[in-house]
């Protein structure tokens, strides 16, 4: 069966009229056809549920939750939600951003797919998710410390992980080296 | 002391067991708490993370070339279908396009990548479930699609062939031949394993009604590729969000009824049949040209420019050593890989490093409905519905 393309990119237009039912700080659109939504992060879930619901968008599979580290901002983390809209074939990217001090609340009750993108995040990020359940460390070891993909932790980690033949088992030790990692600054080296 | 009759009676209900992470059905290093119940599955923990490599950390401290081939060690059955999303990203906040050759060819061999990854989760989930036959036949085939990526690349996994702004060097002479040559054999292969496994009794009675999806669990739960065609639903990317050459090719989006294993196994042998009929059709259509972009900011110039231009050799150096700076900017890329939606979410600050690249792995939604699917089902079924999701840890733990 041949099935007919289903070309409906969404129009920015419909977003300026959609937010007089939202409150957002801005919207953006890049390369072409990637549109997306700045929102307070109080009104995340508000949002997220018209996203989801409103006849004219049906925004219902979340595709995937990323953390971003922006260290020099005042509020440091982005949570970038990519929602899709099988119906209407297109996508949106709905950005809150956060700090360290502050919590987001889950999108758990919304999209059940949220729980390990988020749990993800908490354990990258450290951003704490309120409501969700299940917040527990996903990808990082057991009983690990820190969280990696910040921008101020070390590459090489604090930890390394090695068989001691002396006490027969694996053993934590603190990274140690002799010579200063070398991490190229951005720009050109010379 | 003398024990009361009631503490004499305590009953055992559920019990909970440690399956993996060293498991033959485990698809690789998947440890799972699970609550059974004598032997129906109350509760499945999947607990991920044992092949986590920080790949996101490290391409954040890597050029953007030289961050491409870690794509390769995501999904390691499906080495190309990544690369071309990371690709595809780059293209993207660059604003380039490419040459015709080197779509065709980037999409012959994503459609090679396709038969790659389904033949392996076919044959390695027929393993699972107890045939041993059509493993070995689809590894002798997966051995020769290896071989056509060892051509082009001298890898025959990790390929790191397609390059931002088209592919890395042009196909070998009588390439096109051979390719086609195995197109005419496949499919004869294709009925054999189907032959073996479509109308078998015991992997009927083995899928038929497992780990059913409703396909609004399916969106719900976040899935995509055959996961979600599996439910009933049409999508497909190559055709609703095409990419490269694939709006002009024809081809059918294999879609199930009800959303459980065998469904999503039909598909799956539906779909290399497509690929081949892909393959067909870039074989028809390829034409000589030039197989990168000539700018020569994104890709490196040719030898032969290179022994007859000052600026050819600093280009390539520069491109090589210091690596090319993105403009400012931000997109999420996503392509049908074999196992679904692979999204790359690149974020770039003006310098030739990646601030962010956020890896959407299509298994990492899957496996984290494990749970749902896996509910009231007997333990075994449990391998049946781990092989359907086609997990491969190296996506999930990044």
């Amino acid at each position: 069966m041949l099935v007919k393309n289903k070309r409906h990119f969404f129009n920015i237009e419909h977003f300026h009229m959609l937010s007089k039912i939202i409150p957002t700080y801005h919207f953006f659109q890049h390369n072409q056809n990637e549109i997306g939504v700045v929102v307070p992060k109080s009104f995340l879930i508000a949002c997220l549920k018209i996203f989801k619901q409103h006849i004219n968008l049906k925004l219902d599979l979340l595709t995937c939750i990323s953390g971003v580290d922006l260290i020099t901002n005042n509020y440091r983390f982005c949570i970038v939600y990519e929602l899709l809209s099988i119906t209407f074939n297109f996508r949106l990217r709905v950005k809150i951003y956060t700090n360290e001090t502050e919590v987001v609340s889950s999108v758990v009750c919304i999209y059940p797919s949220a729980n390990w993108w988020e749990r993800e995040v908490w354990d990258m990020f450290g951003i704490y998710f309120r409501n969700n359940k299940d917040l527990r460390r996903l990808l990082t070891d057991y009983g690990f410390e820190g969280y990696p993909l910040r921008k101020d932790f070390p590459i090489c980690g604090y930890i390394e992980l090695r068989y001691s033949t002396k006490h027969k088992r694996i053993i934590n030790e603190f990274v140690n080296f002799s010579q200063e990692q070398k991490v190229s600054t951005q720009g050109a080296q010379w | 002391m003398q024990l009361k009759k009631k503490d004499l009676n305590v009953q055992l209900k559920n019990f909970t067991i440690n399956f993996g992470p060293q498991h033959p059905a485990a698809h690789g290093v998947l440890r799972l708490i699970l609550e059974l119940d004598g032997e129906v599955v109350k509760k499945a923990d999947p607990h991920i993370g044992l092949l986590h490599r920080g790949t996101e950390k490290l391409i954040e401290y890597k050029t953007y070339l030289q961050a491409l081939p870690y794509f390769d060690r995501l999904d390691y059955v499906s080495m190309m279908a990544q690369e071309h999303t990371y690709s595809l990203a780059i293209e993207k906040l660059a604003n380039i396009s490419i040459p015709l050759r080197a779509q065709v060819i980037r999409t012959l061999f994503l459609e090679i990548t396709r038969i790659l990854n389904h033949l392996l989760a076919v044959g390695c989930h027929a393993m699972d479930v107890g045939a041993m036959t059509p493993f070995l036949w689809a590894f002798e085939e997966r051995e020769k699609l290896m071989e056509f990526y060892e051509r082009v690349s001298g890898a025959r996994m990790h390929a790191a062939y397609i390059r931002p702004g088209g592919v890395s060097m042009d196909l070998p002479i009588g390439f096109l031949d051979d390719v086609y040559i195995f197109s005419k054999q496949f499919s004869v292969r294709l009925d054999e394993i189907e032959e073996m496994l479509t109308n078998n009794r015991i992997w009927k009675q083995r899928l038929v009604d497992i780990g059913i999806v409703s396909s609004k669990m399916a969106i719900d739960w976040g899935f995509s590729g055959v996961m979600l065609r599996g439910s009933g639903i049409i999508w497909d990317l190559r055709r609703h969000q095409s990419y490269e050459i694939y709006d002009n090719l024809n081809f059918d989006i294999a879609v199930g009824k009800n959303g459980d294993c065998y469904d999503r196994y039909l598909i799956r042998v539906e779909e290399m049949r497509q690929s081949l009929h892909i393959i067909n059709q870039c074989l028809n259509i390829i034409k000589d040209g030039p197989i990168k972009t000539n700018n020569y900011k994104i890709s490196p110039p040719s030898k032969l420019e290179m022994k007859n231009s000052m600026e050819a050799v600093i280009h390539h150096y520069k491109f090589f050593s210091e690596g090319f700076a993105l403009p400012s900017g931000e997109t999420y890329t996503a392509t049908e890989a074999p196992k679904g939606e692979f999204g790359v979410y690149l974020l770039s600050n003006n310098t030739e490093k990646p601030y962010r690249c956020k890896i959407k792995a299509p298994g990492f939604a899957h496996l984290q409905a494990l749970d749902h699917m896996s509910k009231g089902h007997m333990i075994a079924d449990l391998v049946t519905i781990i092989g359907t999701q086609d997990i491969v840890f190296g996506e999930i733990d990044r």
